[in-house]
C-alpha cells in the first residue's frame, strides 16, 4: 500500500516537473523580450528541477542516491537564480533596457560599473 | 519504468527548444541565458538517464556538471563584460569617479 502511494507520488512529481520544464522551454523560445524570457528560465531553475529531483528521490528511497539528488537540487536551487541575476545585471550594465524604460532612467542601478 | 523514458523525452524536447533560442537569440545575453538553462537540463537528463538505465551512479557526474555549469556561466559573463578573465573589476573609487 505504501509502495503504491510512493510510486504514485513519484509519477505525479515527475509528470509535473516535465510539464513545468516544457512550459519554461516554451516560454524561453516564445516570449517576446529578453526580460520576460528570464522569468521562463526561473521556472526551469526552481520548479522544474525541484519536482524532477523530488520524483527521482521518491524512486530512490532512503539511500546515498537520494542524498546526492538532494545535493543537486539544493545546489541548483541556489545557483540557478544567482546565475540568472548575474545575466540580468550584465545585460542591464551593457545597455539593454526593458520596454518602457529609456536609457537615462537607471536611477536605481547602483553597481559601480560603467553605465551606458 | 516508462515514466523515466517519458521524463527523458520531455527533457530532450525542452533542450531542443532552448537550443533553438541559443542559436537565434538576438542578443548575447539571450544566448547566455539559454546556455545556462541548457546546462541545468543536462544535469537533469544525466540523472534521469541514470535511473532509466538502472545505474544511478551517474549522479556524481550530474553534480559535477552542475558545479561546472555555474562557474562557466559566471566566467562567460565576466569575459564579455571586462573582455578579460584575469583582470578583475575596476577599483570602486575609480568607478564612482567615472560615474
Amino acid at each position: 500500500m505504501i509502495g503504491i502511494l510512493v510510486q504514485g507520488a513519484s509519477w505525479l512529481s515527475l509528470g509535473l516537473g516535465a510539464a513545468f520544464l516544457l512550459v519554461g522551454a516554451l516560454g524561453i523560445i516564445r516570449l517576446p523580450d529578453f526580460w520576460s524570457r528570464i522569468h521562463a528560465a526561473g521556472i526551469i531553475d526552481t520548479t522544474g528541477v525541484g519536482f524532477i529531483t523530488l520524483g527521482l528521490m521518491l524512486q530512490a528511497g532512503f539511500s546515498l542516491v537520494a542524498l546526492k539528488l538532494l545535493l543537486i537540487a539544493a545546489f541548483i536551487f541556489i545557483t540557478g537564480p544567482t546565475a540568472t541575476h548575474a545575466i540580468a545585471n550584465a545585460a542591464f550594465a551593457a545597455g539593454l533596457r526593458p520596454v518602457g524604460l529609456s536609457g537615462d532612467e537607471s536611477g536605481t542601478f547602483d553597481s559601480g560599473t560603467k553605465r551606458s | 519504468m516508462p515514466i523515466f523514458a517519458a521524463t527523458c523525452v520531455a527533457l530532450l524536447v525542452a533542450m531542443l527548444f532552448i537550443l533553438i533560442r541559443s542559436f537565434v537569440g538576438p542578443s548575447l545575453y539571450d544566448r547566455v541565458l539559454a546556455v545556462n538553462a541548457f546546462g541545468t537540463l543536462t544535469v537533469l537528463l544525466i540523472g534521469a538517464m541514470g535511473f532509466l538505465t538502472g545505474r544511478p551512479d551517474f549522479l556524481d557526474i550530474a553534480l559535477l556538471y552542475a558545479l561546472i555549469n555555474f562557474v562557466g556561466t559566471l566566467a562567460a559573463l565576466k569575459f564579455f563584460r571586462y573582455r578579460s578573465l584575469g583582470k578583475g573589476a575596476p577599483e570602486p573609487t575609480a568607478g564612482q569617479e567615472e560615474a
